[in-house]
């Protein structure tokens, strides 16, 4: 998939809101931000071989006065729901940023189950979950996630619609 | 490769207090269960992060301290159970290589706070070489008391990650029990670093 302008507006805006470490499992619309933060002396980038490490990991960080996020495609909540009592219990501030698979124009029905039920699962553990489905709401949303994270001191996800990152091309030409 | 534990003897209480008092500037952070008991019964220390449930999350919370922190020591104290179930994680220092951060299992072979049921450890997992496989090469097993020393050292030099799996004996010292009120604790411990609450 080709980059788009709204994968830099997003990775700007975290770099601007201070953000450090960027812990991911990679999915295409990540893609931009996993690249500037591997190569950016400024951003320590953090991959996971789970995303419930990454919960840990950006914990850790505001705990040594870092801010963090943590990268993940809509399968990977799942992965994350015990993990998230950290957030809760110690009321850490938490910023997520989250790409949708099973939902619009979906080609893998495996994708649903999880896709279905990600904003569901986000919310029932007590994250807000903010939304952008057009390519001119991302730069605006993911500020004011970045806001919330870190100036109100909440846990918050921002889902990057399906509609987003466009169709994907899985058989002929 | 056959590589067995064949005995278990380190007191794990005494064990951790030598360690702690060998490294009074570390950050320390410990895995749910016995391990938090035996950190908490060393001493409390403003500088300690307890947790309480997460498990498998102590060292990827050690991981991205000791990222935001590189010039403190960070020390992660977990058990064997909890190391398993964040055994990815090792692969991410392994990645990562933080020179500021100790990983310390401490290895009884056993899920202590559920009924000392076998664990892996037990039953065919090398902890020291899997750590090693995922990457961090100075991973090394602590097979007596006096291994205590090597580990601190390691500590010091902040030239890791370093893994040290230590070879506690199964007993089951009385419970000590470290703050369960999460907030409190992370406030506290950003406090040492000279960092507001939240």
């Amino acid at each position: 998939m080709a980059e788009q302008a709204w994968q830099k507006e997003a990775f700007d805006v975290l770099l601007e809101g201070g953000v450090r470490q960027i812990a991911y499992v990679p999915d295409a619309g990540h893609a931009y931000s996993i690249r500037e933060a591997i190569s950016s002396p400024e951003i320590q980038d953090v991959v996971l071989t789970t995303e419930e490490e990454g919960v840990g990991v950006v914990a850790g960080a505001w705990l040594g006065g870092r801010r963090a996020v943590l990268l993940m495609q809509s399968s990977g909540v799942g992965n994350c729901v015990n993990m998230f009592s950290l957030l809760e219990n110690c009321r850490f501030p938490f910023l997520t940023l989250i790409t949708m698979r099973g939902e619009y124009a979906e080609f893998n029905p495996w994708q649903s189950p999880m896709g279905r039920r990600t904003q569901g699962v986000l919310e029932l553990m007590g994250i807000r979950v903010y939304r952008a489905d057009a390519p001119d709401e991302v730069g605006e949303v993911v500020s004011a996630a970045v806001d919330s994270a870190f100036l109100a001191g909440e846990q918050v996800a921002v889902i990057l619609g399906q509609r987003l990152i466009g169709r994907k091309k899985w058989e002929g030409n | 490769m056959s590589n067995a534990v064949t005995e278990r003897r380190i007191e794990r209480r005494r064990f951790v207090a030598d360690l702690l008092a060998g490294v009074p500037d570390a950050l320390v952070v410990t895995g749910l269960g016995s391990p938090s008991y035996d950190v908490f019964a060393a001493g409390d220390r403003d500088e300690n992060f307890y947790l309480w449930g997460a498990m498998g999350a102590a060292v990827p919370v050690g991981l991205g301290l000791a990222l935001a922190q590189p010039d403190r020591s960070v020390v992660v104290v977990t058990g064997d159970g909890e190391q398993l179930m964040g055994i990815g994680s090792l692969g991410t220092v392994g990645a990562c290589e933080p020179a500021n951060l100790t990983v310390v299992v401490l290895d009884n072979g056993h899920f202590g706070e559920t009924g000392m049921q076998r664990s892996h450890t037990s039953l065919g997992t090398d902890l020291a070489a899997v750590a090693r496989g995922f990457g961090i090469a100075d991973s090394f097993r602590v097979e007596n008391h006096d291994g205590v020393t090597g580990v601190i050292e390691r500590i010091r030099a902040r030239s890791g990650p370093a893994f040290a799996q230590v070879l506690i004996s199964a007993e089951e010292p009385p419970r000590v029990l470290p703050p369960r009120d999460g907030v409190f604790v992370k406030n506290r411990f950003r406090a040492a670093l000279g960092l507001a609450p939240f």
